[in-house]
């Protein structure tokens, strides 16, 4: 990589961090408990818009790997999201109108909070429908593995994300406030993803899963990316560039071996195929708010139409991250 | 007679003072040294904490940075504190403040009471190490290394050139020879103050001021001096990393740690309540008097450290995408390509699954869909049927399928109506066993019903991918187990090279070919190549087939299976 690639990589990274800045101007603290992170607390930021029902695990399973404290942004709900989340004594809540499209589908917004709060903290960026799994995550607490990459002097931990789907129709069992959404979602494809490499940022580009099996059969290239990487050290020079896909500076995306070794990563298990989707899809292709013009949700849209169910034979019911490991989907990498 | 802990601590202080009083309730004095980077507040929250104990000691403090002379300058503090303050102290154990005893101490002192002159200190020479990092050896005693590694790395590598390229060399001080070891050790006192009130200790501490990663050498070396009883061996287990930083211990490796039956482990992680409350509780281990045997913790981490330099072999995935030639095995298992054989022999595949007892796909880059066996339109991993997801990485989806697939060889056929982007990879992978019977693909135009113009268009074009694609395979890269048989040549005598192939997949099954495949008909094919040269296409790819109608070169009529070998 030649000193103009890097310098222009450089003038982005300003870039993407200066919007971050102007865009701040968006939010408006609903509750803010910043005060009480402590220079140890591992954070989690999110942005989030009617997920009230998902809301009770999100928090509870967090809470269990080790989250400290979390910093939320709020994009105009009005299913009592808000409401719920102010409530937590851990929750730091942000609310915005503005349009999540042109923050970058809260790319801008995050990367703001974390400039802010983030900086020298870990910090791990998820959805509501994302649950991080690690390995010995059955055994060991987040702050273990965040201890142990400090000791590695690893700045950038990735986590693939492997769609999770039920057995038969998508909205054939109803999801509960509060219920372990993989209890219903218990499949997933383990060996149909592809890679490439992003040149000019390092990263790897991964995509596959039933999505692409069942929707984007016909436009491969199109199929969502599924590479992510959540978990930062994070400092306030840091941006996010495309949701969590990739970061810079680029060092940061360096997150796989390319000498035949395997370096630890993770997983990021998404319950986003539940009876809920149907409802969102709709919503979101009136809104118009997600990436590329919602296309992804017009495929899913005509791609459940006609065929319902995204479970096969050849699907792999979950058992836990052991699995995933063995199956070549995550490593413990020299971690044991 | 009993044994003293010398104890180096620098973070997670009140783990350092549970473990502390750990011993020294257990009737064994206890010399504290806190890193001298330590602040002030948490210094003297230790000091409050172990107030109550009167076998506790401080000692003077040192910055202890890693590789630096520091932390053997705290280790000679504390040690003197030691023997001068408790007389009945027989061995000094050195240890740190994130070490965790595995045995009760009553154990230990029982097994040093059994070895009252033995040092356990681990010393090799430099030439039988083979676990320095930046491969420094020798190198440590006889350059200099005024950077930091750890800060300053670029500078410390460069100066570390500058001296091998000028040829800068220490000398070894008359009568020492460089040691090296873990730096955990049990030393007797008679060794110990040997060596801390030796005449010469002004200049071997002179001397090893300047060794990079003193801790691991100083004493080591001296031992050897001093001592006539050296096990070397640490009885404290430790183990390390690919890059040379301790491996930790968490809750999960609770029963490992049980079953290793060492004295001592080091490196706990602060925050693993289970190990701490399980191994500091007074009945802590129960095992009966064994020896040390870490041989499980060490395969553990082995196993670790070849998962993070070698990697599974034939695996990409979001944490291992190895460069090219740096796969370890480009796929996960040998498979075999099978090209011009289902053209050339009516139900190949049946035949061959029967015979080798593999899966045998048919044309997995068929132009359509991808082909699997048995006609399935989904496979092992939820791989898809779809011909655009298979071309959009080709490679990625041959990769898969063999990982996803591994413990069970594969096998398809592939010829030059396929999608070709793969054939490179193919070509260049050790595992790949490609058969090919050139010119074969002329069978099924043969055999069609279609105008012949359109047939001497197509013979023309797929000649052209053939001989592509056989250039491909003939390449100076080419790593893959390549044979290629011209369609004439095969035809004159399939069974060897048949045989031959099977065996290479299947090499347990010994039995010669009983039942061989069923050829085609090809009478009348020599014509059907005369006539496509007579339309001015040039068919080379199949070798020399006699025009003369059904005149094949040898024999009868081989319609069936006559040629059945005994």
């Amino acid at each position: 990589m030649g000193l103009w690639a890097t310098y222009r990589l450089r003038l982005a990274r300003k870039r993407w961090r200066a919007r971050a800045f102007l865009k701040r101007r968006e939010l408006r603290p609903f509750s803010n408990r910043t005060s009480l992170i402590r220079p140890t607390d591992i954070l989690l930021f999110s942005t989030m818009r009617n997920e009230k029902v998902r809301l009770p695990y999100f928090l509870r399973y967090y809470r269990d790997l080790g989250i400290n404290h979390f910093l939320i942004v709020d994009n105009d709900s009005d299913d009592g999201s808000r409401e719920y989340l102010a409530e937590q004594p851990d929750v730091s809540l942000w609310t915005t109108k503005a349009s999540y499209k042109r923050s970058r589908f809260g790319v801008d917004w995050l990367n703001w909070l974390q400039s802010r709060y983030g900086h020298n903290h870990w910090t791990l960026v998820v959805d509501p429908d994302e649950f991080f799994i690690y390995p010995f995550c059955d055994t060991r607490p987040l702050k273990a593995l965040c201890d142990w990459l400090d000791a590695s002097s690893i700045k950038s931990f990735s986590a693939m994300l492997v769609d999770m789907y039920p057995k038969g129709p998508i909205g054939g069992q109803p999801y509960r406030e509060g219920q372990d959404p993989f209890e219903i979602a218990q499949w997933f494809d383990s060996g149909n993803y592809t890679l490439a490499k992003n040149k000019r940022f390092g990263n790897l580009w991964i995509q596959g899963g039933p999505r692409a099996r069942v929707f984007f059969a016909d436009a491969p290239e199109r199929s969502p990316a599924l590479n992510k990487i959540p978990l930062v050290r994070w400092r306030r020079e840091y941006a996010y560039v495309s949701s969590t896909h990739m970061l810079l500076p680029r060092g940061l995306n360096l997150v796989y071996d390319e000498w035949g070794g395997e370096k630890a990563s993770g997983a990021l298990l998404h319950a986003k195929f539940l009876d809920t989707f149907a409802a969102k899809a709709e919503e979101e292709l009136q809104r118009r708010q997600h990436y590329a013009n919602s296309h992804e949700y017009k495929a899913y849209k005509a791609g459940l139409n006609e065929s319902p169910d995204l479970w096969c034979k050849w699907s792999e019911k979950y058992i836990n991250w052991r699995q995933l490991e063995i199956l070549g989907l995550m490593s413990k990498g020299n971690w044991a | 007679m009993t044994v003293g802990f010398v104890m180096l601590c620098h973070t997670a202080l009140d783990r350092a003072a549970q473990v502390a009083r750990h011993w020294a309730t257990s009737g064994c004095p206890v010399v504290i040294h806190v890193d001298a980077r330590v602040k002030r507040q948490a210094y003297d929250g230790l000091m409050a904490d172990l107030a109550d104990l009167e076998n506790i000691r401080f000692s003077a403090r040192f910055a202890c940075e890693w590789g630096t002379w520091g932390i053997v300058a705290a280790t000679q503090a504390a040690s003197t504190i030691m023997l001068r303050e408790f007389a009945d102290v027989r061995h000094v154990f050195l240890a740190s403040g994130s070490c965790l005893p595995l045995r009760p101490v009553s154990e230990l002192v029982a097994y040093l009471d059994e070895r009252p002159r033995t040092d356990f200190i681990e010393s090799v020479t430099t030439e039988d190490v083979g676990w320095t990092i930046g491969g420094l050896n020798i190198e440590r005693f006889t350059l200099r290394f005024p950077f930091s590694w750890r800060r300053q790395r670029r500078l410390f590598d460069g100066y570390v050139r500058l001296q091998r390229q000028i040829g800068f060399k220490r000398r070894i001080p008359d009568g020492i020879v460089p040691h090296l070891g873990s730096q955990w050790w049990c030393l007797t006192r008679q060794t110990l103050s040997a060596i801390l009130d030796d005449p010469e200790r002004p200049a071997h501490d002179r001397y090893f001021k300047r060794v990079w990663i003193p801790d691991e050498s100083y004493f080591q070396t001296l031992v050897r001096l001093v001592s006539s009883t050296v096990e070397s061996r640490s009885l404290t287990l430790s183990k390390f990393d690919f890059q040379g930083k301790p491996h930790i211990f968490y809750d999960d490796h609770l029963q490992l740690l049980r079953r290793s039956d060492c004295f001592v482990a080091r490196k706990i992680w602060p925050d693993a309540d289970k190990l701490y409350g399980a191994f500091l509780s007074p009945e802590g281990g129960s095992a009966p008097a064994a020896e040390p045997n870490p041989g499980k913790i060490d395969r553990l981490f082995a196993k670790a450290v070849e998962r993070r330099t070698k990697g599974r072999g034939g695996l990409y995935m979001q944490s291992r995408f190895p460069n090219l030639d740096w796969e370890n095995g480009k796929t996960a298992a040998p498979y075999s390509v099978f090209e011009g054989f289902a053209e050339l022999f009516e139900n190949f595949e049946i035949w061959l699954g029967k015979v080798a007892g593999t899966r045998v796909h048919g044309h997995l880059f068929g132009p359509d869909r991808v082909h699997y066996a048995g006609g399935e339109t989904i496979y092992n991993g939820a791989m898809s049927d779809s011909a655009s997801l298979r071309d959009y990485n080709p490679k990625s989806f041959l990769c898969n399928l063999i990982w996803n697939t591994r413990g069970e060889r594969q096998c398809f056929q592939f010829g030059p109506r396929d999608a070709q982007r793969i054939g490179e990879f193919l070509a260049r992978d050790p595992n790949a066993q490609i058969s090919v019977i050139s010119g074969a693909w002329a069978i099924p135009l043969f055999k069609s019903n279609r105008n012949f113009g359109e047939i001497r268009r197509e013979a023309a074009y797929l000649q052209k991918v053939e001989a592509e694609h056989l250039n491909v395979l003939r390449a100076l890269e080419s790593k893959a187990r390549v044979r290629i048989w011209t369609l004439a040549e095969f035809v004159d005598n399939p069974m060897e090279p048949l045989q031959t192939i099977v065996d290479e997949i299947s090499p347990r099954a010994t039995r010669r070919l009983t039942e061989a495949p069923c050829m085609t008909d090809l009478a009348g094919f020599g014509q059907f190549l005369q006539n496509l040269r007579n339309q001015g296409m040039q068919p080379t790819l199949m070798g020399d087939f006699p025009v003369g109608d059904d005149t094949r070169p040898k024999g009868p009529a081989r319609r069936g299976r006559p040629y059945l070998v005994k």
